[in-house]
């Protein structure tokens, strides 16, 4: 399907033009601009929603170019129902972040209103990249904004924190560089993601190239051993950095292993297959726990989010359409409840100056609409059933069950532990009593505010009650990695759904599943 | 035997650039100091000319002078390179020359001088003509790193640079001689011809290979033979420095792979072993030594250094590919360093402290609040330097590991991008002390940055450079791969 509208090209140069443009303006005109070309963005990419065809698994908003002849490079760029809701979710989110950095950001506004709008341009061009080289020039230019997100706008301890984050990422990255070149020169020299999606390759050179994977991959995720840059990252960004690393850019490495990992180098995913589950669940486990045992709002989430994210790559490592379809609603579920819960720690930040837990206690009395949204986001984050994260959590666990119980009840200590963290963050925060010299400072959320937080919690919400919408944009495309990983597939898909193990207790999960067994079955001879 | 006066016309460029630095050396003494920058504009006009007559030569190859010199589009590409840096070097050392209080005239027949002798060294086909380029070229650069008289830093560099010079430049003749015989020419192609079929066995070719890749290791400034770099390129003033890291060094990779590729090509596997070796320990002890420096222009010495290592990757994988991708890459690689590493330099010239040149990278802080266009430059030059995309050191580095993995070594790519990711920390050590550190005193005291438009040129010149080229690299790709193609 070609659309002669360049939607995806649009959709990155937009946001760049706006970035070139807010050097040449007064700060106040900078946000104005920033917002502008953000909303903008985000009005672009709604129609891909419905111009969208749910039912191809094919890569649709095509966009091919001619970039670097020898060898030859193209700007290629397109969508499937994996990287859709992605590029959905940094559009939504991206506005959000301009709004809540409208007054905590006094200082070089243009500079940073730049940054902002080169991430997001870089952030789509990732999700959107058909070409590996080009996916990587995206994927490592969105360092130096972040550093210096981090490192110019950050907390106290911000130099530290963004150099961390930044040799991190980037000696990750230079390993996927080397397995970029080396599937070129193995996949029939092309660099196009597609071909070298077809193509197959040796055991033991899978093998290598899947450990430069993880490296670039599970540093961005971040997993269980290469996690130490996340909860430094967070704490010290600005709110807006830490809802891009937290909402985007962690979405990041779980997309690599969905888009390349997977389907280049299936035999090394299988053999990799007990490793990869046991990080997650160590991730899951552990990331739960250092949860709980943090005084700082941010480090909590931060925390929480290494715990959320081993959902994700658990689900990725199941190659059944219940695991892989939930890793990537978590994604885009953790990329909704985390932004949200981050923009509100920098809400009360803003007000106390203080990201700490015992600071900001007591916050229902002076500011309830801004403890009611604390309170939704928390529940999200847990996995409440009629939020958004139940779905995704809950597809991953099934996808699990069918892999191993024992697996499932550890990643369901996780839930638990969530449950623990959160309702206890919940519970200082929310329900003690505020010190009387915080008083004062505790004004509730204003009108710019609402506007930040309330269109999360509508997401929140709708996909919660109705996940099919992106569930049925996602299927074909899931179902086409599933393929490349276990060419068996169709039929151990159909035995899922002949086990059923939907509980009828949320009817939406249930249609799911009536969908999955009904497309399933419909394969059948 | 005449003197085949028709040849001349092939060396014009060469001829121009000669006559050019002796109307300089004459006109200086006799100009009144106010009357000087004419000098600037006659050299720079000279160069616009060469440019024009070099371009219309990137054609077939054509022999002059009985086989010692040749023009073709390899020795094309490197003098386009060369004129357009030492366009580059006359406008820097136009304003830095002022603020040093340096009014030396024939600093720019000197400059013009070192550009005729690589001019030769990249268009020789005789071992000899390269050694009288490089002699020419050397002579001229030693003269220029003792410019600061009254500074013994300077002075220091230029004897330093001198001693080591001469002891490489007799190296190189030695190997020079022995070469000649083990295979009784001197002459590339008869070179070739001689030792087609033969291996290392022979012990005075032997010698002769590694005494040449000694001589042209100390010109490349490579591993081992590296320790002259960091005290001449500290020591000289530094617009000197930029133009010896960048002139200098692409040169010299000139004449070097002709030498090996048309002269040596048949021991193509046994010198790029020895080349992997020299390579690896340039990447390890240019990144890691850099690690520690507090000076700037130390710091890019070293990180010149490790350019150097990561444009030897593509020779090693030259050795041992059938194809010219690997010579691509190297040729590719230094005409994108070229823009990089001038702007870092150039930067670092014009930052001034109380008249002195603030060359220590504390001296950088704050530098985007007092001056935010030229610290996001610089910040555009340490990121192509550190080699991240979108920036042209990433498409240098892109090709150079390509060309290694293409000759099945992705160990030595791996290698080498984990030592990129080290220099990355160094390069952002620079943008941490610009961007995110406060000035001590804010007072007039801080390091400014003396603009004037010729630098404003050469700011905007590499700049434009790194990012055009980081993003639209298509040109300077076809053209690398036009020149090696009349390699043989």
């Amino acid at each position: 399907m070609t659309h002669s509208f360049p939607w995806l090209t649009a959709l990155i140069c937009l946001p760049l033009i706006g970035a070139a443009a807010v050097f040449f303006v007064k700060d106040s005109s900078a946000r104005l601009i920033a917002l502008a070309a953000t909303v903008v963005d985000l009005l672009i990419s709604l129609p891909l929603w419905w111009l969208f065809d749910a039912s191809s698994s094919h890569m649709q908003f095509m966009e091919s170019a001619l970039w670097i002849s020898s060898p030859s490079i193209h700007y290629r760029l397109g969508l499937d129902g994996i990287s859709l809701p992605l590029v959905l979710m940094t559009t939504v989110l991206m506005p959000l972040c301009v709004l809540i950095s409208w007054h905590s950001i006094e200082s070089r506004v243009q500079s940073f209103m730049a940054m902002l709008l080169i991430m997001e341009g870089a952030m789509i061009g990732v999700f959107a990249a058909l070409d590996f080289v080009l996916f990587y020039v995206f994927w490592e230019a969105m360092l130096i904004p972040m550093y210096l997100l981090i490192g110019v706008w950050g907390g106290s301890n911000r130099l530290y924190a963004a150099m961390k984050f930044f040799l991190y990422t980037l000696t990750g990255s230079v390993l996927l560089l080397v397995a970029i070149l080396v599937l070129y020169f193995q996949g029939g020299h092309t660099f196009d993601i597609l071909q070298l999606s077809q193509a197959t390759y040796s055991k033991s050179l899978q093998f290598w190239l899947f450990l430069a994977f993880f490296a670039a991959f599970a540093v961005k995720v971040p997993m269980f051993p290469l996690h130490t840059w996340l909860p430094d990252a967070h704490v010290e960004a600005p709110t807006a950095g830490s809802v891009i690393l937290a909402s985007v850019l962690l979405k990041m490495g779980a997309y690599g292993f969905v888009r390349f990992s997977l389907p280049m180098l299936p035999d090394a995913s299988q053999s990799f297959t007990p490793l990869m589950v046991v990080l997650s669940i160590i991730a899951v486990i552990y990331g739960a726990y250092m949860a709980l045992a943090q005084a700082d709002l941010k480090k909590l989430i931060a925390y929480s989010s290494v715990s959320h994210m081993g959902f994700v790559t658990l689900g990725l490592f199941m190659f059944n359409i219940q695991g892989i379809e939930g890793a990537v609603m978590q994604m885009v579920n953790h990329g909704i409840t985390t932004g949200g819960l981050f923009l509100c720690v920098g809400v009360i930040y803003e007000r106390t100056h203080s990201r700490r837990i015992a600071d900001n206690i007591g916050l229902t009395k002076p500011m309830p609409r801004y403890a009611t949204f604390l309170v939704i986001f928390a529940l999200s984050s847990l996995g409440l059933p009629g939020t958004n994260s139940f779905v995704g959590e809950f597809m991953v666990l099934i996808g699990t069950f069918l892999w191993s119980k024992i697996a499932t009840a550890l990643a369901s200590l996780g839930i638990i532990l969530a449950a623990a963290y959160l309702l206890w963050m919940v519970q200082r925060v929310a329900f003690g009593v505020p010190a009387p010299h915080m008083l004062p400072k505790l004004r509730d959320v204003d009108m710019r505010e609402m506007v930040t937080l309330v269109p999360l919690v509508v997401l929140i919400f709708a996909i919660g009650l109705f996940p099919n919408p992106i569930l049925t944009r996602m299927h074909p495309s899931v179902e086409k990695v599933i393929a490349r990983v276990l060419p068996q597939a169709p039929e151990q898909a159909s035995t899922v759904s002949q086990i059923d193990p939907f509980p009828p207790t949320v009817e939406d999960v249930a249609l799911t599943a009536d969908v999955t067994s009904a497309e399933a079955e419909g394969r059948q001879p | 035997m005449t003197f085949p006066v028709g040849d001349l016309f092939l060396i014009l460029p060469e001829l121009l650039v000669i006559t050019a630095a002796c109307i300089v050396l004459v006109l200086d003494p006799v100009l009144r100091p106010s009357d000087k920058d004419g000098l600037v504009w006659l050299s720079l006009g000279t160069l616009a000319i060469c440019m024009g007559l070099t371009a219309s030569q990137m054609r077939a190859p054509v022999e002059a002078f009985n086989g010692l010199v040749i023009i073709d589009m390899y020795g094309a590409f490197w003098k386009l390179l060369l004129y357009f840096v030492t366009g580059l070097t006359i406008l820097l050392s136009h304003s830095y020359l002022k603020e040093e209080r340096l009014y030396f005239g024939e600093y720019y027949g000197f400059v013009l001088l070192a550009l005729a002798g690589m001019m030769v060294m990249v268009s020789a086909a005789d071992l000899l003509t390269i050694y009288l380029g490089s002699e020419l070229m050397s002579l001229a650069l030693y003269v220029m790193a003792g410019l600061k008289r009254s500074e013994p830093r300077s002075l220091e560099a230029s004897a330093k640079y001198f001693v080591l010079g001469a002891f490489s430049s007799g190296i190189l003749l030695y190997g020079i001689s022995l070469l000649y015989g083990a295979t009784g020419s001197t002459r590339l192609p008869a070179i070739a011809t001689a030792i087609a079929g033969q291996s290392l066995d022979d012990p005075l070719l032997l010698f002769a290979t590694i005494l040449l890749a000694v001589g042209f290791g100390f010109k490349l400034a490579v591993v081992p033979f590296h320790m002259w770099t960091p005290d001449v390129y500290e020591g000289a003033p530094t617009s000197v420095t930029a133009f010896m890291a960048v002139a200098s060094k692409a040169a010299s990779f000139g004449a070097f792979l002709r030498v090996f590729i048309e002269g040596l090509g048949g021991l193509k596997a046994n010198w790029s072993a020895i080349f992997l070796l020299i390579c690896l320990a340039t990447l390890v002890l240019g990144n890691v030594v850099a690690l520690v420096q507090t000076n700037i222009k130390r710091m890019l010495a070293y990180s010149s250094i490790a350019h150097a290592g990561y444009a030897l990757i593509g020779v090693v994988a030259a050795g041992r590919l059938e194809n010219s991708s690997g010579l691509a890459s190297v040729l590719l690689y230094l005409a994108l360093y070229t823009f990089m590493t001038f702007g870092a330099f150039a930067v670092a010239a014009m930052l001034r402290k109380d008249g002195m040149e603030g060359d220590e990278i504390e001296d950088f802080t704050g530098l985007s609040k007092r001056h935010p266009v030229a610290a996001l430059l610089m910040l555009i030059f340490m990121v192509s330097l550190a080699g991240i995309p979108p920036t042209a050191g990433f498409i240098g580095k892109f090709y150079v590991f390509m060309s290694a993995v293409e000759a099945g070594m992705p160990w030595l790519a791996v290698i080498a991008l984990i030592f990129a990711a080290v220099s990355a920390y160094y390069y952002l050590r620079v943008v941490m002390v610009m961007y995110m550190r406060e000035p001590s005193d804010a007072t007039d005291r801080a390091p400014q940055l003396v603009m004037s438009p010729a630098f404003s040129i050469v700011l905007a010149c590499t700049a434009a450079g790194v990012v055009i080229f980081g993003i639209y690299p298509n040109p300077v790709v076809q053209l690398a791969m036009q020149a090696v193609s009349t390699l043989r």
